[in-house]
């Protein structure tokens, strides 16, 4: 009859359906092989980490496509913590940090994975301080940068600067930051802060860009970014130790001869000595077609040798 | 004539003639029944699930003599990853939570009723039509485009028109909030009124009523019930959103002292601060306690408003 073959089919097809699904969801989904070459035709390299270096890291797998494209490099942000937590757990390979591991994540690392995590250094960047371009401020102490954005600190006003914003009804000094998973935060709050903690209330921006782009809209407010991501619409101040220092510029000469206070090593971190395919990725790295793609970016590229 | 009886008893003779449903008929049946009964009993059980992991994730640090609930509800000092002097105190982002979506239903709920009325008295069949599938479409947004605009246009636009120091703030977070949830509001407060029969029009306009005598005397208290239930939908979504408040509301630790403000919300310091935290660490344990406590405003939320139906039913 009409009806019991219906029944019977769509039984049938549920029945299948179902089986199909159990199928897919038990089956092996094969993650990326961790550099070790012969097993699979194509090799995954897990790279995570720092905001400030996903451009330079994107544009490192983009130009190691060229020389080795049977590799893929995965590149992803979140802040140079969330590298490192994840290299921790052991889920990826190479964790970009814009600052040092501290020893509890090292001894985390060693405990959660057996092995030690190997710093490379790979570049340099300077930390610069960005003022909107109409701001007449061109230079600024560490003192003044801890006195504005450390907690109890007391210039709050851009007159305790000595400056007027044009146009700008209120004299409020906008701080704008980074949220806590990055390394730029933790780089200056140990540099500039000597490790005390910010003053709350400062608007916390999620990436390096998104930094200079705020800036960049607010007449009243000071930010610090990598000097990599400067545009048009903001100035990067010069700054000096003391009031009575010269003041320096954020550029690539300042940085390695590190008369600009607040410049930085830029490193990548694996688990244990970097092995097989991840250690002729971060060998081309540090080669002199890496260190092009560096300069290249923004980023102040290691001296020769 | 006589009449002979067959030699069975009649109801054996009948229940052998009668036609019997295969048996797998029935079985795929009685399983389809149970499957259809674990879909409805599973609601309850994902949501005790989810409140039973993340207050087991939250548990050790209720039980830390070094932490502090009192500072944890009351302190403004958001410091879990300081050096010197870590401090929890989330009273900032609560008061960010609150102030935004405060803003968030003051624009919302008029707006929103103001539609579901209009789209339910006043509009025309195609007109309705074309409303309801607009509206639709602006639910579909995701939040995260939502959070994009805010960051972009909407901050210049109020920086234009405020002369506030910075786009991002409570006032910016609550516009973007009210466009997310009017379009909820607006199905269900439609289908709220739709569900008030005719009878009632037709009595009030019989008795002389003008339209808006007929709306906020007749039609809003018969369908006050599900207007309610529209409105609580509402700030539930304005309570939980994450991406969109993470971008627009400038995400500084704050409380606020005027819609020109940036703030921080609950959702949006999670959502920041977990993938860093390393895994059942303090920093960690809190954050899934930050969980609890939206899961406890949402309860009280919707506590109140049951209460104030059962009130307001009493009467």
């Amino acid at each position: 009859m009409q009806t019991a073959f219906k029944t019977r089919f769509t039984a049938v097809l549920a029945l299948a359906t179902l089986a199909s699904l159990l199928q897919c969801g038990c089956g092996d989904s094969g993650t990326g092989s961790k550099g070790s070459a012969g097993a699979a035709p194509k090799v995954t390299i897990q790279n995570k980490g720092s905001d400030t270096m996903v451009n330079l890291a994107q544009a490192w797998a983009e130009e190691y496509k060229k020389v080795a494209p049977d590799v893929s490099v995965e590149v992803s942000g979140g802040g140079s913590g969330v590298g490192i937590a994840a290299l921790t757990k052991g889920a990826i390979d190479i964790a970009n940090a814009s600052r040092d591991m501290k020893p509890e994540e090292i001894d985390e690392a060693k405990k959660n994975t057996g092995k030690e995590p190997k710093e490379i250094i790979v570049g340099y960047d300077a930390l610069a301080i960005y003022v909107h371009k109409d701001n007449p401020l061109s230079e600024i102490t560490i003192d003044q940068l801890a006195q504005i954005y450390g907690e109890g600190g007391q210039i709050t006003k851009w007159s305790q600067l000595g400056v007027t914003i044009p146009g700008a009804a209120n004299d409020e000094i906008v701080r704008v930051s980074r949220q806590s998973n990055s390394g730029t935060y933790e780089f200056l709050r140990e540099h500039v802060l000597n490790k005390k903690d910010f003053k709350l209330g400062s608007r916390d921006m999620n990436g390096s860009k998104e930094v200079v782009a705020l800036v960049g809209s607010t007449p009243t407010a000071i930010g610090y970014s990598g000097m990599g991501y400067a545009t048009p619409a903001v100035k990067m101040l010069k700054v000096k130790k003391t009031a009575s220092d010269p003041a320096f510029e954020p550029n690539p000469e300042n940085t390695l001869a590190k008369t600009y206070p607040i410049a930085r090593s830029l490193q990548v971190y694996t688990l244990g000595e970097p092995k097989d395919e991840i250690k002729k990725y971060i060998d081309w790295i540090l080669s002199p077609d890496g260190q092009k793609v560096v300069g290249a970016s923004g980023y102040v590229p290691l001296p020769h040798k | 004539m006589q009449v002979t009886l067959p030699a069975k008893p009649v109801e054996q003779t009948l229940l052998v003639r009668r036609a019997k449903r295969p048996n797998w008929s029935v079985l795929i049946e009685r399983a389809l029944e149970v499957f259809i009964r674990l879909c409805g009993v599973s609601a309850v059980l994902f949501v005790l699930a989810i409140f039973f992991f993340v207050f087991k994730e939250a548990l050790p640090v209720l039980t830390n003599p070094k932490f502090s609930l009192s500072q944890f509800l009351f302190s403004d000092q958001w410091y879990p990853t300081s050096e010197v002097n870590k401090r929890y105190g989330v009273l900032a982002m609560i008061a960010g939570t609150f102030s935004v979506t405060v803003l968030a239903m003051l624009i919302a709920v008029p707006f929103g009723l103001g539609a579901a009325v209009y789209l339910s008295e006043f509009c025309g069949a195609r007109a309705k039509e074309t409303l309801k599938v607009v509206i639709e479409l602006l639910a579909a947004i995701p939040s995260v485009v939502w959070g994009f605009i805010g960051l972009t246009v909407l901050s210049r636009l109020i920086v234009k028109y405020t002369g506030a120091a910075v786009g991002v703030n409570v006032l910016n977070g609550g516009i973007i909030l009210a466009l997310m949830s009017v379009p909820i509001i607006v199905s269900i407060g439609e289908d709220a009124l739709k569900a008030v029969p005719d009878a009632y029009r037709e009595a009030g306009i019989a008795l002389g009523a003008t339209r808006w005598q007929l709306i906020w005397r007749v039609l809003f208290p018969a369908a006050r019930n599900g207007l309610l239930a529209a409105v609580l939908l509402g700030v539930g979504r304005a309570v939980g959103e994450t991406m969109a408040v993470l971008m627009a509301t400038g995400h500084a630790v704050h409380i606020p002292h005027s819609f020109l403000d940036s703030v921080r919300t609950l959702t949006a310091n999670i959502a920041a601060e977990l993938g860093e935290a390393p895994a059942h660490s303090e920093h960690y344990q809190v954050l899934f306690l930050m969980g609890v406590l939206l899961f406890i405003i949402t309860f009280l939320v919707n506590l109140c408003a049951d209460l104030v139906v059962r009130g307001v039913r009493r009467k």
